[in-house]
């Protein structure tokens, strides 16, 4: 039941605008991915090319190493959610869900399991067309799920979600990836990301900027600056230049120190006699590196118009 | 896991299963659906209800009523028969010598009757043997004709030509006819020595003893004139002929003595005096018969399609539907997600005019399954003279309603696709289908332009319910507006369900290249 997402070297272009430029990476069984960066990364044009409802210009996307257009019940194969407006007003939830389950030869058991998995029992023969965002979410998700695929794909779900609807689908995107299910997540808020993905793949105009883990980004994002609190500080400052690093001054009592870890600085200072109120290694948060990272697209794209149809 | 490759056959079953649920659950497909069934049926059984009709002459009323050949379909069978008894095979020779006549013209002031000496076209004078002299009776004949040459007819739908020309008395024509068993031949000679066959018959029904005799039959004569506001005012008035014959000859168990019959003639309030009678006089062997009337397949009176009224109506109903079958799902985004279920789109395609052309096909049975046998009882209850068609014409009718509904169906779904907006596609499909229709049918356009209209656009498809078909040896004015299309039911059906392929067709090709 393992299978994985592969995108290599996805290449498109809308009229003038490139939407996608090398667009490349893998998403591997077993782990939630997180697929961040901001509108117009080409974020949900890579989705739609995976599922083939777009056709790339160069590259190639492979699902399982299937390309998504061959597969016979691509449901059983890949659950997706990706517009949880696009339903018919008038149908019920239930029918929604009954006719994505004959198109796939499952039948009515199958949708009434799924309902209950995303907690739409209770409204699941009303019109979807009186359903709230969130309800409607839940009810995608249902849909990509029906399958019961190996791999999932969710762009933006946890739009429109109340708290603890997010911490619902926080959990049971944890619980599929433990299952052993490829899961990717699209966002552009890096926030959303934090305690649900295990890995991270960063997307800024329409190629890869980043392919690494939660901690890992963090790490390359912290510089291993040291703050340093003492009310000695010329001592401080000596100790710690003659042990290579360099200091530079906040304010009266603080110094910033670069290239010494914090244990070793503590245990310099110690030796040293040189007494310090507080050492704090700083460390990014997630939106700090993603910012980091993404600033070059955001900024590109701000300085350049005509570049809104690039859709995200 | 099952199996994620069975595709082919079982893939296409199952997705044609989920467009059927994406119909179902929609209720306001299902209403359209059956809006388009009651508007049919409605609209179908109130004209019928509301249409009376009775007969008569002078004041005098009588219940309309339909003289029906061996065939079962209505016939016009008036002549003036001279006649004798033939037991068995035989066979009977004349000579026409000569054939002429008067046509009463328009009236140039109202009331005064014009009358001009000649002979219509399909004035007939010859032989013939019936079953009898009841109108109706099954016969075979041979005969000259005024226009058409000589001609081989038999129960009144059956026609051969044999040589053209008339005759006049410098140039006679024989003609014989010859029984044998239950086939009857036609010979003409232009000298009574070298004869060729016209043509061989078997009558439905002619028993071993016939009335074999001359005739002269003269239809009336038709003149059609345009409107101010457009349509077309056809006049059918009086005329009669009179042919001279002589050399007869009847071989075989001939009995009894020469007797004459005016067949159909109608009469006046009297009930005695005949109306427009017919004459005959016999002179040392040569006959000289004057007649009125027609022996011909006739089409006065009410057909059984005419019940379908609400048949435009109805497809209406169904275009609107089949265009938001698709397109609402276009507009929503949700095309999206059945190109994630069912990523082959032209398949998907596929299942939905198979789907909602299945539909529309069930509907348009009930409708006119309900509404031609009803209406026509109605029709006839009410005193009309509803044309008499048979039980196979009927349920082409009916099916070829059905058709016309599916196929106007699955071409409303391919534009749907095509064009992607409900409103541009619903009038699309109006202006391709039913503008078209009424504009030929309702008496607005000329003859000619309103027949090219219903061969070349896809109204051609209404000719399926024409249940009285168009006959070469009936003069007529067969227009549609008259309930004549110009193309036979399938031949209009097919060049319906051609646009619909074609539309179809597009419509795969046009999902399939791009992006959703």
């Amino acid at each position: 039941m393992h299978a994985t997402i592969e995108v290599i070297g996805l290449r498109k272009r809308y009229g003038r605008t490139l939407a996608l430029d090398g667009m490349s990476f893998t998403v591997l069984p077993g782990r939630v991915t997180g697929f961040v960066g901001p509108n117009g990364a080409g974020k949900s044009t890579t989705m739609r090319v995976i599922l083939g409802l777009d056709t790339a210009d160069e590259g190639s996307a492979l699902i399982g190493g299937r390309p998504y257009r061959s597969l016979r019940a691509p449901l059983r194969q890949v659950g997706a959610l990706l517009d949880a407006a696009a339903l018919q007003p008038s149908r019920t939830a239930r029918n929604h869900l009954l006719w994505l389950a004959h198109s796939q030869g499952l039948g009515a058991r199958r949708v009434d399991e799924v309902i209950d998995q995303v907690g739409l029992g209770a409204v699941a023969r009303r019109r979807a067309g009186g359903f709230s965002l969130g309800m409607r979410q839940r009810l995608g998700i249902a849909a990509a799920l029906l399958g019961d695929p190996p791999v999932l794909m969710l762009d933006e779900p946890v739009n429109g979600l109340d708290p603890e609807g997010i911490v619902w689908i926080r959990g049971l995107l944890r619980a599929l990836a433990a299952e052993g299910r490829a899961v990717l997540v699209s966002s552009h808020l890096m926030s959303e990301m934090q305690d649900m993905a295990d890995h991270l793949v960063v997307a800024g105009r329409g190629r890869v900027v980043a392919d690494t883990s939660v901690a890992g980004l963090i790490a390359a994002a912290s510089d291993g600056r040291v703050t340093l609190r003492t009310t000695a500080r010329p001592e401080a400052m000596e100790v710690l230049a003659r042990a290579g690093a360099r200091v530079a001054v906040q304010d009266r009592d603080t110094l910033t120190v670069f290239g010494l870890a914090a244990e070793r600085i503590v245990a310099l200072l110690g030796a040293n006699d040189v007494p310090f109120s507080e050492v704090a290694a700083h460390r990014a948060s997630l939106e700090e590196a993603y910012m980091e990272l993404t600033r070059d697209a955001v900024e590109f794209r701000a300085t350049a118009p005509g570049d809104e149809t690039a859709t995200s | 896991m099952t199996d994620h490759r069975t595709g082919g056959r079982d893939g296409f079953r199952r997705l044609v299963r989920a467009e059927w649920t994406k119909f179902r659950t929609v209720r306001g497909w299902v209403a359209g659906m059956a809006v388009a069934v009651t508007l049919v049926v409605a609209l179908g059984l109130l004209s019928a209800s509301g249409s009376h009709a009775s007969c008569g002459m002078n004041g005098v009323e009588t219940a309309c009523t339909l003289t029906a050949g061996p065939g079962g379909e209505a016939v016009s069978d008036r002549f003036f028969f001279v006649h004798r008894r033939l037991d068995g095979d035989g066979s009977l020779t004349v000579r026409v010598n000569s054939m002429t006549g008067q046509i009463r013209l328009p009236d140039a002031v109202p009331g005064t009757r014009r009358v001009v000496a000649g002979v219509v076209p399909w004035a007939k004078a010859g032989i013939m043997v019936k079953d009898g002299v009841r109108q109706g009776a099954s016969y075979a004949a041979v005969m000259v004709t005024a226009r058409h040459g000589v001609r081989m007819q038999h129960d009144f739908t059956g026609d051969v030509a044999g040589t053209p020309g008339g005759v006049s008395p410098g140039s006679p024509r024989w003609l014989r006819l010859t029984r044998s068993g239950g086939t009857l031949t036609g010979y003409e000679s232009v000298d009574g020595r070298r004869w060729t066959v016209v043509g061989t018959a078997r009558p439905a029904a002619l028993p071993a003893t016939v009335e074999a005799g001359m005739f002269v039959a003269s239809p009336g004569d038709l003149t059609v004139s345009r409107g101010d506001l457009g349509g077309a005012s056809v006049q059918v008035r009086f005329t009669e002929a009179t042919a001279v014959f002589d050399q007869v000859r009847v071989e075989g168990r001939a009995g009894g003595t020469w007797s004459h019959d005016d067949v159909g003639v109608a009469y006046e309030a009297d009930g005695r005096t005949p109306h427009h009678p017919g004459r005959f006089a016999e002179a040392g062997g040569t006959f000289t018969i004057t007649g009125v009337g027609d022996i011909a397949p006739s089409a006065e009176g009410t057909r059984i399609e005419s019940t379908l009224t609400g048949l435009v109506a109805g497809l209406i109903a169904v275009i609107v539907v089949a265009v938001s079958f698709v397109t609402a799902e276009q507009r929503r985004g949700l095309i999206r997600t059945t190109f994630l279920a069912a990523p082959r789109r032209g398949r998907v395609v596929a299942a939905k005019a198979l789907v909602v052309g299945a539909v529309a096909f069930a509907a348009g049975l009930a409708a006119a399954g309900v509404t031609v046998p009803v209406g026509a009882g109605i029709l006839r209850a009410n005193g009309n003279a509803v044309l008499p068609v048979s039980t196979l014409t009927e349920l082409r009718v009916v099916a070829g309603a059905a058709m016309l509904t599916a196929a106007v169906a699955v071409l409303a779904l391919a534009c749907g696709v095509l064009l992607r907006r409900g409103a541009a596609a619903v009038t699309a499909v109006v202006g391709l289908v039913v503008v078209p229709h009424i504009l030929a049918t309702a008496s607005v356009l000329p003859l000619g332009v309103a027949q090219w209209l219903l061969r070349l656009t896809p109204a051609a498809g209404f000719a399926a319910q024409q249940s009285v078909p168009e006959y070469a040896q009936v003069l007529g004015y067969y227009s549609p507006q008259g309930g004549y299309y110009p193309l036979p039911p399938l031949a209009g059906l097919a060049v319906l369900c051609g646009y619909a392929a074609l539309a179809a067709v597009l419509a795969v090709v046009r999902t399939s290249r791009r992006d959703a």
